[in-house]
This record gives C-alpha cells, structure tokens and sequence, in this order.
C-alpha cells in the first residue's frame, strides 16, 4: 500500500490544511494527477500523486490541519489487489508517520552521533508506548531526551489522531502576511547557518541579444522569448558541469539529480515565490518561456502545485531591465546556491586594445561554503558566460 | 511540628534533653568523655548532669581518645549502657583502632557471644572556623565499617530522640551530632522522644527531583527546597538519617517519584556517602532516572579557616538551588 503523504513545500512548511479531496476511494489515480488543495502559509496549492493506483482510504478529512508528513490517504498500486489489512496497522503506521514529522522537516540537522542521548525513564516510557524516539527532540542537557520530552511527542501523537474543528479560512490579507513570514524564517536561517561567499562576473551580451532579436523576427509577438529565457538555460546548462551546485545540504553534501531552476516571482503584494521549472537543462528556450508564461501569473494568483514549490534544486534570481545592475542572493536552504542577474546596461567594455560600448549583464553567485568553494563557482561563472557566447547552442 | 504543642528548643537543649532521659530512665547508662563533668561539656551539651547524677555516671576522663573509648567498650561488654562523648569527629581518629577493632569486630570474632552496646557520640561539622585539623566530616569513613550502626542528627527531632534509640540497640552506635547548629532553635512537639533509627525520612515531599542528604545538609536542602518552590519546582528532601545501614528502599521509593536525585553532603567527594547512594539508584532505579545523579560534596581540600573560604569549600543552599535548576531547566 502506497501512503500518500502531506507533502513539505519548503523548509519553512511545518504544517497544511487539507481544503478540498479531489478524489474518493475508489478513483483511479495516475503519477502527476492532482488529488487534493492543500492551504498552506504560501496559498492553497495543488497537490499531486507521484504514484499510480486506486485511492483505497482518506485518513484526512477536508478542513484539517496536519503536520508535514502526515499519511493523508491510502493508495493500492496499479495491479496489486486489494487486500485489506488490519485496521490496527493503518492506526499504527498513522501514529508512526506523524511522529516521524520532525525527520521530515530538516532545519536543523541533527549532529550525527551513533547513540541516542535519551534518560533511562525516557527510552522506558517511550518502549511502553511505542514512540520511536529518533524522532523526538531532546531538551535536557547536552540535548538529551527527557521524560517531558517524550510525554510531550505522545501527547501531541495523541491530539493529532482526534478529529479537530476546522480553522477559519484565512483572508487574502493573512495569505499575503503568511507569505512574508515564511520568506522571513526562510531567509533568517539562510542567514543564520549558511556561510555564504559571493561571486560576480560581468557578461557581454551583444551576441545573445543579437540572436534573440533573429529569432524573435521569426516568432509571433506572444510567443517571443525574453533575455531571462537565456539565462535561465545557460545557468541549467553550466550546472551540468557542477553538480556540487545543484544540491541540497542536509547531514552534507547531496547533489540532484534533475536540474530544477528555482524561478523568484515577486508577488504585487509583497513577498516572493519561488516555483521550480523543472529540468530546465532539457528544455528548449521556446519550452521554457512556454513555462514563464504559465507559472508567472499562477505563481501571482498563489495557484502553484506542490512539486512546483518543493523540487528545487537552485535559485535563479534575474531583477530585469528596470532593476539594481546587481543582486547578491541569499540562498534558499537546504539548497547550496543561488544565481543572480542584474539589469543589462551599456557600459563601455576594453577588448582586444579598443574600447566599444556593449550591453552588460552582471552575474552573480552566492555559494553556501560547507558545499563549495569559490574555485568552483568562480568556474561554474566563466562557463555561464562561455555558454551565452553562444546562444544559438542553448 | 507546629501545633498547639509545639516547644522551641535549641539543638544543644534537645541533645541535653535526650542525655537527662536517658540517665533518669536507666541506672546502666552513664556518660564519660573528656570535660563532660565540671567543665559541663566542649559544648556545655551535659551542663549540669554531674550536679544532679554524680560523678559515677557522668565521668570526667583522661585525654586519650583510645583510653576511654576502649573502657566504655570493656563497660559495654560487661552489662553496662556507656555513652562516650568523642569532643568532636577529629579526635576520633586516635579511638579508631578501638571502634574498628572491638566494638565492630566483637559479636563477629566472638561467634555471636559478645555483643557491644556502646553509643559513641561525636561533635562535628564545618562552619565555625576551627581550620583543617577540626573540620574533619569523618561521617564516610565510620560508615563504611560493617559491625557499626552510625547514625547523623541533621535535625531537633532526631537530637531529642536518636540517644534515646541508640542506646536500646545490642550493638555499638556511632552519633554525629553537628556543633554549628547548638544554638540553633527549631520547634518539635512538647513530647517528643525517642525516633525510629533504622530508616531515613523525608523531610518535604516533592514530585520533581530528590535532594537526599543527611547532616548539616537537611536543613540547607530545606531551605533551598523552599527557594525551589518560589521558582515552580517541588523538591522532594530525603534525610537519610541512618549513615549505615543504609535505608536503600527510602532512597529508591522517592527517586521512582521524582526521577532525579542530587546527593548532598558536606564530606569530600571521592569515597563519599554520595558516591554510595549515587550507586545504589544506579543499580536499582537506573529506569527510573531522567538525568545522570549529580552530587553536591566538600571541596577536596583541607578545610581553610577564612570564613568566606571555608563556606565556599562546602554547598551551600545557593549552591543546592543552582545545581537543582540545572538538572531541572539545563
């Protein structure tokens, strides 16, 4: 059986509010479909399946509030008939999931040690009542587990098995609140434990903007690609060559394996968004100016799915013509970096003994340095600027 | 305590009251020791007793520790209730061979015929500046010879009544009495007497940690048990009142109830009463506890003679507060 899991849209996700099912036991689901609204601090999002099958059972009901982690539903896989298990083991595994929620959001990595510090009565108590104790958050000394600590994670266990009334929905005006919140925690931790270091090379673009202006003569008006659209790619591109970038750093390093840019929408309201455009490497700059056109206005409308805000592997932050002529990110974590573009400009540039006026883009680069040093994002730099020399290969 | 009956009395007046109503009620008792008689005692403990029982029963010795301890030993062996007064713990170093070798030994050496119900009382305690060679807290070295029943008075009740109970035993009783707290006035009842020697008390009941102690430390745990309250933490005080044999069952009941224990005691860490009790939860509460024991001991150094440097080198009740709000809120 296939647990369906509330999903975490972000270090700063702790908990959702399931607002609507999209599916009832019985459906038949397949990977990518949308089953479920999800309200959380960034909106109501969509929330996909990642796995085919038949809903067998909805554990959550509409209007209540779960912890990231939490077993939402029951899924039987494609072909596997259906064999109904004890009743006591989906309790079970209900318990255990929820209890496992602090494993599931990572903020602080635990310090890797081989024992558990816990008091005898702590692991006592917990054994009695079957708590998995890895899960649980030690506040006595040296970080150890005490009995107050594990009665605690029981007692919440036990409250979050109850039924609760539903919240009230929140006002658009909450929503915009919530949101600046959650950029605030996000960016507080950034701060607080990532080691940036800082990076910038200036890129001449008179050769991207040439080819765009080419292509663009040959696309209608609603379908002309943007200079970001070049960016985007050749920042996924270079990424190739440095995977240590495109990672996430949890209990170390741990590189990615698909290259999702994680794209900074502003919101008119304030705050900020960050939608993932998935395998942007893959995509061919007409497919990811297809995506922008997609994502920026739902990303607006705080209408965005759940793997949109959770499967990014970098941050690429580009302010646009009217923008500083430079941006130095803080990152996103747990991923490792993040990319940033200023607005083009002329600027009078020396090259080969002659100076010329040239449009000029600087790039930046904040680079968490546990990950990396500046060697490798200074290389990843010169490969983002080779790859715009050319972009009729992007 | 408290009631209507209530008496206030000094520690030195509940030992002189137990001493009076030990002799009054039994013509085998007498009392020897050195300036017990016309000096009326070190402490003025048995001011007067050589007026109103005579110089039989209340008995000025020589200065040899070894000497009268040995002779109340040989009393005690023939028939008689001897109660030796050691001046203080420091002296009793030159009467050890005496109390490790007779008193202890001789029920054991003599196949059970000889039984030895001597009571060896002895002053004792830091606090007023008498300096390294009489600021001994020998309570640890007594307690660790089998044979011996050793006893500390950390309050008035038990100054009234341990005597008493001591003297009823077939076998030889060491009593620490602490000096620093004569002049100390505590209410017990008008009818207060003898008390149960066998077991340890608690002396305020608590569900949030233990601070077990004896001595000169019950009534510092007191008061730093009433500190504690103000703060939102219920410390539980266990007066372990009996040294050897130790009330296990008392200590391991009350650590099951409040899962943390801090030992305290003015005697030097290393070898120590604390050191015992910490293993004793450790064998069995050991699935009791929420914290490793700590324990709170002397300073291991001979004991200074400036005031300030002499409270420092043993805990006080700050030092109890502060170490209870680690183990509690670390």
């Amino acid at each position: 059986m296939i647990e369906f899991r509330m999903p975490s849209l972000g270090a700063d996700m702790e908990a959702g509010t399931l607002r609507e099912w999209k599916v009832k036991p019985g459906d038949t689901v397949e990977r990518g479909d949308i089953i479920a609204d999800v309200e959380t601090m960034k909106g109501i999002i969509e929330i996909e399946v990642f796995d085919a099958g038949v809903v067998e059972q909805l554990l959550v009901k509409e209007d209540e509030k779960v912890p990231v982690g939490t077993v939402m539903a029951l899924i039987r896989p494609a072909g596997e008939t259906a064999a109904p298990k004890p009743a006591e083991r989906h309790v079970y595994e209900t318990f255990k999931s929820i209890v496992n929620v602090k494993e599931e959001i990572p903020p602080v990595p635990a310090p890797a040690h081989e024992g558990l510090r816990a008091s005898p009565l702590a692991r006592r108590i917990a054994a009695e009542n079957h708590l998995d104790l890895t899960t649980v958050q030690g506040s006595g000394e040296g970080g150890a587990i005490t009995r107050e600590d594990v009665e605690k994670a029981i007692a919440e266990r036990d409250i979050r098995l109850k039924p609760r009334p539903a919240e009230p929905a929140p006002t658009p005006a909450a929503s915009t609140e919530n949101i600046r919140m959650a950029v605030a925690a996000a960016m507080s931790k950034s701060n607080r434990e990532i080691p940036h270091y800082y990076l910038e090379t200036s890129i001449d673009m008179s050769k991207a903007l040439a080819w765009l202006a080419g292509a663009n003569r040959q696309r209608p008006v609603a379908k002309r690609l943007l200079p970001v659209v070049l960016l985007i790619k050749a920042t996924a591109k270079a990424l190739r060559e440095f995977p240590d970038l495109n990672a996430v750093w949890e209990n170390g390093l741990q590189r990615k394996a698909e290259i999702n840019i994680g794209f900074v929408i502003s919101l008119r309201t304030g705050g900020l968004i960050v939608p993932a455009i998935r395998n942007a490497d893959k995509k061919s700059p007409d497919d990811l100016m297809e995506t922008l056109t997609d994502l920026i206005p739902r990303a607006r409308a705080l209408k965005l799915r759940s793997s949109e805000l959770s499967e990014s592997t970098i941050t690429l932050t580009s302010l646009g013509d009217d923008g500083a002529d430079a941006v130095f990110g803080v990152i996103y974590p747990p991923q490792v970096a993040i990319v940033g573009f200023g607005g083009i400009r002329e600027q009078p540039v020396a090259e080969n003994g002659l100076i010329g006026v040239r449009p000029v883009l600087r790039a930046t680069l904040a680079g968490d340095h546990r990950a990396t040093d500046g060697l490798t994002g200074s290389r990843f730099l010169a490969a983002l600027q080779q790859l715009l020399q050319q972009p009729e290969t992007l | 305590m408290g009631d209507k009956t209530g008496i206030l009395i000094t520690y030195r007046e509940a030992l002189k009251q137990a001493l009076r109503e030990a002799l009054l009620s039994d013509e085998r008792v007498f009392l020897l020791g050195e300036d017990v008689g016309r000096y009326g005692g070190a402490f003025a403990v048995s001011k007067g007793l050589l007026q109103e029982f005579g110089p039989e029963r209340i008995m000025d010795v020589p200065l040899s520790e070894s000497g009268f301890t040995g002779a109340g030993i040989g009393a005690a062996l023939a028939g008689m209730r001897p109660i030796v007064e050691v001046m203080t713990v420091n002296f009793s170093l030159l009467a050890m061979d005496q109390i490790v070798n007779n008193a202890a030994t001789l029920l054991h050496m003599s196949g059970g015929q000889l039984n030895v119900p001597v009571v060896i009382r002895m002053g004792c305690g830091i606090g007023r500046q008498l300096a390294a060679q009489h600021s001994h807290s020998w309570e640890p070295l007594y307690a660790h010879i089998p044979g011996l029943i050793v006893l500390s008075v950390g309050t008035h009740e038990d100054a009234r009544g341990m005597l008493l109970s001591a003297l009823k035993s077939p076998d030889p009783v060491v009593i620490f009495e602490y000096t620093y707290m004569l002049n100390l006035e505590k209410e017990i009842p008008a009818d207060a007497g003898a008390v149960d020697i066998t077991r340890a008390k608690v002396r305020r009941e608590g569900r949030d940690i233990s601070i077990i102690t004896y001595g000169a430390g019950v009534y510092k745990a007191l008061d730093a048990a009433a500190e504690l309250a103000a703060a939102g933490i219920e410390a539980e005080v266990l007066d372990l009142r009996v040294l050897r044999p130790l009330d296990e069952a008392s200590v391991i009941a009350s650590v099951a109830k409040t899962h943390r224990a801090l030992v305290v005691e003015e005697a030097w860490r290393s070898g120590g009463i604390a050191a015992e009790i910490s293993a004793r939860i450790m064998e069995k509460a050991f699935y009791e506890l929420d914290a490793p024991v700590q324990r709170l001991c002397g300073v291991e150094v001979p004991i200074p003679y400036p005031k300030h440097l002499e409270d420092a080198s043993v805990p006080q009740i700050a030092d109890i507060v502060n170490a209870v709000k680690k183990m509690i809120k670390p």
